[in-house]
């Protein structure tokens, strides 16, 4: 079983061996936990989202809506990042609120004074910006799209996307420098401004 | 001699019981497919 690949592993759980799921996850464990321990640096957190991140892909891969497009580990990750992110967003909403303390975690009641969140002007200029920049990146390559959608939207490391798209970390380097010139020039040639 | 844990190379892995919870959630779970949607059921 340990010398099957993670298509033929995939491909034999949905058909019901479950020890093939046993095998995916222990090959992937140490990588995808280290990926979603140094993004929140608590061990037990990082348990409870290793755990909520596999309980997603069991349910995805019994419904049959995985689709052969990557690499599992990457698509493993993309969904961990998704779930950290929801985390901070959840946790952002219940800030506990006391009046004196600057010794604890909670956050004084002053803090509260400057509204942190986003109004609805911002939140409508930063969709604004992120659909005029999903919409320029359609002018790059395909090679450069992909490493900025790598980096910036799924938030890989220099060293993850390398490994993704079997690239040097120098060449995975060079080519997010270019698409991120290329980006410029299309900025300056449309007289777009993506800063608020 | 003391030993110095700051040296020691943290073993960065999901626990035993995480990984038994998921294998055990695998089993137990069914998916009813109907025309609309798809259901994720316990088999317990």
């Amino acid at each position: 079983m340990k010398s099957k690949s993670d298509s033929l592993l995939i491909s034999l759980y949905q058909k019901g061996d479950e020890g093939a799921l046993s095998t995916l996850i222990h090959r992937h464990q140490r990588e995808l936990f280290t990926f979603i321990f140094y993004k929140i640096n608590d061990e037990d957190l990082a348990n409870d989202v290793f755990q909520d991140t596999f309980m997603k892909i069991i349910v995805m891969l019994k419904e049959g809506r995985y689709n052969e497009e990557g690499k599992f580990i990457l698509w493993a990750k993309r969904i961990a990042h998704n779930l950290i992110i929801d985390h901070f967003r959840a946790k952002s909403k219940n800030i506990k609120v006391s009046e004196t303390t600057f010794e604890t975690d909670e956050y004084s009641i002053f803090d509260l004074l400057r509204e942190p969140s986003e109004n609805i002007e911002d939140q409508l200029v930063t969709n604004q910006i992120q659909e005029d920049l999903l919409r320029m990146l359609q002018f790059l390559p395909q090679n450069q799209q992909e490493v900025i959608k790598l980096r910036f939207f799924d938030g890989l490391s220099f060293k993850e996307i390398a490994d993704h798209t079997d690239m040097s970390i120098n060449t995975t380097l060079g080519r997010v420098r270019y698409a991120l010139i290329n980006l410029r020039k299309i900025m300056e040639e449309n007289n777009i401004i993506l800063t608020r | 001699m003391k030993k110095n844990d700051s040296l020691k190379v943290k073993a960065l892995k999901p626990k035993k019981e995480t990984i038994e919870f998921l294998l055990n959630y695998s089993k137990s779970l069914e998916i009813v497919k109907t025309k609309a949607k798809n259901y994720p059921i316990s088999k317990n």
